[in-house]
């Protein structure tokens, strides 16, 4: 800790074990570039990381003001990164309103990089603080650390001799900047430029020209005396697992889940979708997959996505559909009948802020009940849920498993937080992936026993019978069927016995679902910090907090929530009190409550903003102060 | 190659499942004709899949001994787009009606059609709402009374030729329930193309709607009021098929071929390749009962286009993707861009 060698005060480094950064611009200024670089950097040097993007629903807000600003956040460290970061600590303003839109957010104490000519009369007056109140000038931020660069200047100077027009020049201005971060961090610019050179292998002087521009910026850091004061800082790379990495967004993960589901069982993945934010980068992902065979179908709404991923599953296909909370109400009658033809289907839900439209691009945990019961009739389905970004690859995974080997429609949950959110992910090898068996109906003779198509095994699963199969010829429907001949039937206690059967099948899941296990913490206790989702990263942090002021507090999280793991109700009573924090009005709350007849203590954030630490600690800090 | 298999028969596509229309229904005779035709086209039955959504018509899966699948209420068309892109090796068929395909399914008709998914469409129209017990349906006629339109229906009803047309349908073709032979041939023609084909059947609900075809199908009228298509032959109907149409600029008239000053060599021909005329032949609507001088109602195939299929096009998508063999698996879970850590 604190190595640091003193030639003079410039040359001072101190070594930090995390830092959260916020690249913010005008949506013209290529920040979500400008971090997607940075995060590529961090990652191949090894650190821990999670990134989120943050910009206007807006495709070109007016430039200049408060609605066009758009952000990049990102957090990387040693050890410990589970979310962007509550707060940052350093925050990179390009103009005015940047500045003015995310100083809040901004540590006590933080880090500015502003961008002097991005503050200029015009931009001050767009942003609202007015051209007479420059808060660069004006002691606004006396108790931040600030680095007054005139970025776009430099970029001009640095790139003047290349030819190139002002125009685009100026484009490169973003480049600068991150140049001066590597050198602050003391980071390597050798992946940015290996990047810039792949990119734009077609256009040398345009990838001489931002080559430069992050080379300038380096020197910037190293010659100027601006940071003679500070000096610089390093994070050590984390003590990650070896091996092959990528990095991936939540959606990704959900899409290339999927993909991998699909080839480990023999399957060809079929994907009916209908865009809608923020789920649709899983069609474009696996859109862009054919070279695995993977077939898109972008329906002409989201009935029709569910219903062709209902048809290519009755097919054999692996078939799944993906939407957010005002898509996954329109599918609610095609899942019906997924469920009573028991057939294998995947529905990804990115969870938004509702209800109706609500909050699109904002993350909420609030389909949650819709995922439970949103269904006509008694219609149980399994429902899982993802904690972080790489986690989407697993959780797509394991519906996937169990809509295939339990023949049932299967609701994976992930919130738009996890969606657009990306960490480094350990490829898995596919001999690392658990298994996944359809167990298909053989073709059949003529003089066979007749083929009974809902007769189910000991699991009560029935078997997958694929048309193109002989002998196996069946009609079925959305009608109550015969308990094993399949065929319409209206008879009381068959409908009994098949209602019953259904709900069964789907309680059985529990029988592969792993107990529930404390993620940290002690086995009882106080306090048990319930979570699910997307809440993992600050529920996490919180608790590791509260842990080291010696709280008797433990964090588990679930990742089963049709069925819920078996050991769930013991579990929770070994500690005094269940706090579950969630983003929604307390659905899981009541799913808890309902199922286990205890009376948890419910923590709701309804803001469409994910948690953060300090929140959740100070609700645990209350709580244990009441016991 | 030689099929060493016997081919199939009606009998062969019957099911063990009594259908349970009404007596006199027009679906009978509908089905018994699929049967014929499929058993005529050489199908096996386990390469078939039939989808329906819901109403009377929607029963049709049941039927067949084919493999099926009755879903929900204005959904087949989407089912069976899924069916047929994950497995275009299945001949699919789907069981509609006016409700199922026009109304609650509508958005599914016109994007299925547009696509052209090779699926053969049997459109029951019955211009009434059967087995909800008589609403009146999209394609009910103005003033039509029935248990929600006391009154008379005042909304304006759907044509379903054009709309298939107008959507980019590349097979469309109407028949009458009662023309057994002519609609048998109508559906291998329409199992034979490659692409949504869409075949409207006038279909007549004794129950609810009895007679809503009468004009068309009253053997004192048919003549007059109906114009069997012919590819390549000239309109021609009316008893002893006296009347012709001919193209006066861009309007068609009625004229009199007995009248000596005509000649049949003036009249229209028709071509089922011609996507204006069949256009044309589709604004062919009038009600007999109420226009003065109504054109006939055409039977027959209107239209008939070749184009790629979504999931041939589809397919060669795939095939280029994979021209230099399909990604492995681990290439699948590492993506493009990697590090590693040591």
């Amino acid at each position: 800790m604190n190595e640091t060698t003193i030639l003079n005060k410039k040359d001072m480094v101190t070594a930090k074990t995390s830092v959260s950064v916020l690249f913010a611009g005008d949506s013209g200024d290529g920040m979500q570039l400008t971090g997607t670089q940075f995060a590529n950097t961090v990652a191949v040097y090894g650190s821990d990381l999670n990134t989120f993007p943050n910009f206007p629903s807006e495709i070109r807000p007016p430039a200049g003001t408060i609605s066009g600003v758009s952000g990049f956040q990102l957090q990387f460290g040693t050890s410990g990164v589970y979310t962007p970061g509550a707060k940052f600590d350093v925050m990179i303003a390009m103009n005015a309103a940047a500045l003015k839109a995310n100083l809040k957010n901004l540590h006590y104490g933080g880090i500015i990089l502003a961008d002097t000519d991005g503050f200029d009369a015009k931009n001050l007056n767009l942003s609202g603080y007015g051209e007479a109140n420059n808060p660069l000038e004006d002691g606004t931020l006396k108790d931040y650390t600030v680095f007054k660069i005139p970025v776009l200047s430099l970029t001009r100077k640095a790139l003047a001799d290349t030819g190139l027009s002002t125009k685009f020049i100026d484009r490169c201005k973003n480049m600068f900047v991150l140049g001066v971060l590597y050198w602050l961090y003391s980071l390597p610019i050798e992946t940015t430029i290996e990047t810039l050179q792949t990119k734009f292998h077609n256009k040398q002087d345009i990838a001489d020209a931002n080559i430069k521009a992050v080379q300038a910026g380096y020197n910037f850091g190293d010659e100027t005396e601006m940071f003679s004061q500070h000096g610089r800082f390093s994070v050590a790379p984390a003590d990650k697992k070896p091996g092959v990495y990528r990095r991936v967004t939540g959606n990704e993960a959900s899409a290339i889940g999927l993909a991998a589901a699909a080839k480990k069982a023999g399957l060809k993945l079929f994907l009916g979708s209908y865009p809608i934010t923020p789920a649709s980068e899983i069609l474009q992902t696996l859109a862009d997959m054919k070279k695995f065979d993977v077939k898109t179908f972008q329906a002409e709404d989201e009935i029709a996505g569910v219903l062709t991923s209902i048809g290519a599953a009755y097919a054999g296909a692996l078939a799944a559909t993906n939407t957010s909370g005002p898509g996954l109400a329109l599918k609610s009658e095609g899942l019906g009948l997924a469920v009573i033809l028991e057939i294998p289907l995947v529905i990804v839900n990115v969870m938004r802020g509702g209800p109706s439209t609500g909050l699109p691009t904002k993350p909420e945990q609030s389909d949650l009940l819709m995922a439970m019961y949103g269904r006509h009739g008694d219609a149980p389905m399994p429902v899982i849920a993802a904690k972080s970004p790489v986690d989407c690859f697993y959780a797509a995974y394991e519906a996937s498993k169990i809509a295939v080997e339990y023949m049932t429609p299967v609701l994976c949950l992930t919130d738009g937080y996890l969606a657009l959110s990306s960490e480094p992910m350990l490829v898995p090898s596919p001999d690392d992936l658990a298994s996944i068996t359809p167990i298909f109906s053989p073709a059949r003779n003529a003089d066979d026993p007749p083929y009974l198509p809902y007769k189910r095994d000991e699991k009560g699963v029935r078997q997958w019978a694929i048309p193109g199969t002989k002998g196996l010829e069946h009609r079925i429907g959305g009608l109550e069927k015969h308990h094993e001949t399949g065929n319409v039937s209206h008879d009381p206690e068959n409908h009994a016995l098949m209602t019953k059967m259904r709900a069964e099948k789907v309680a059985r899941v529990a029988e592969i679902v792993p107990d529930l296990t404390i993620d940290n913490g002690p086995e009882q206790g106080d306090l048990l910090v319930l979570g699910w989702g997307s809440t993992y990263g600050a529920i996490k942090k919180a608790v590791e907090q509260v842990l080291e002021g010696g709280c008797s507090v433990a964090h588990a999280h679930l990742r089963y929530i049709n069925p819920f793991p078996k050991n769930l109700g013991q579990l929770m009573s070994n500690y005094k009190k269940v706090l579950i924090p969630e983003n929604n009005a307390g659905q899981m709350l009541s799913l808890i409550r309902d199922k286990y007849l205890i009376e948890p203590v419910g923590f709701s954030k309804v803001q469409g903003l994910p948690f953060n630490e300090m929140e959740i600690e100070a609700k645990i800090t209350d709580i244990l102060k009441e016991l | 190659m030689t099929d060493t298999l016997a081919q199939l028969t009606a009998k062969d596509f019957t099911s063990h499942q009594e259908p349970k229309w009404c007596p006199g229904c027009g679906d009978f005779a509908v089905l018994q004709q699929l049967k014929n035709a499929m058993a005529e086209l050489g199908l096996k039955t386990e390469e078939v899949v039939v989808v329906s959504g819901i109403g009377c018509s929607s029963r049709l899966p049941y039927y067949l001994a084919t493999y099926g699948v009755h879903g929900i209420h204005g959904r087949a068309m989407a089912m069976a787009s899924g069916i047929k892109t994950a497995r275009p090796d299945l001949s699919v068929w789907v069981g509609t009606g006016d409700g199922d395909a026009l109304s609650i399914g509508g958005n599914h008709y016109i994007h299925t059609v547009r696509r052209n998914i090779d699926m053969n469409v049997i459109l029951f129209n019955n211009e009434i709402y059967g087995l909800t017990k008589g609403q009146y349906s999209p394609t009910s006629k103005v003033g039509l009374k029935t248990v929600t339109s006391p009154n008379g229906v005042v909304d304006h009803p759907i044509n379903t030729v054009a709309l298939t047309l107008g959507s980019g349908g590349t097979f469309v073709a109407r028949v009458m329930d009662r023309d057994g032979k002519f609609m048998r041939d109508i559906f291998k023609r329409a199992a034979e193309h490659k692409g949504t084909s869409v075949v409207e059947i006038y279909q007549n609900c004794p129950i609810f709607n009895d007679g809503a075809f009468d004009a068309f199908s009253n053997k004192d009228r048919k003549a007059d009021t109906t114009l069997y298509l012919e590819q390549g032959k000239p309109l021609v109907f009316g008893s002893d098929n006296r009347k012709g149409i001919k193209l006066d600029g861009f309007t068609p008239v009625v004229v009199d071929l007995s009248d000596p000053s005509v000649s049949k060599d003036d009249l229209w021909i028709h071509d089922e390749k011609d996507f204006i005329k069949a256009n044309m032949l589709a604004r062919f609507f009038d009600d007999p009962d109420t226009t003065p001088n109504a054109l006939p109602r055409p039977f027959g195939i209107f239209y008939v286009e070749d184009r790629i299929t979504y999931e041939e096009a589809l397919d060669a998508q795939i095939e280029k993707a994979q021209e230099k063999g399909e990604g492995s698996f681990e290439e699948l879970l590492s993506g493009s861009s990697t590090w590693t850590i040591n």
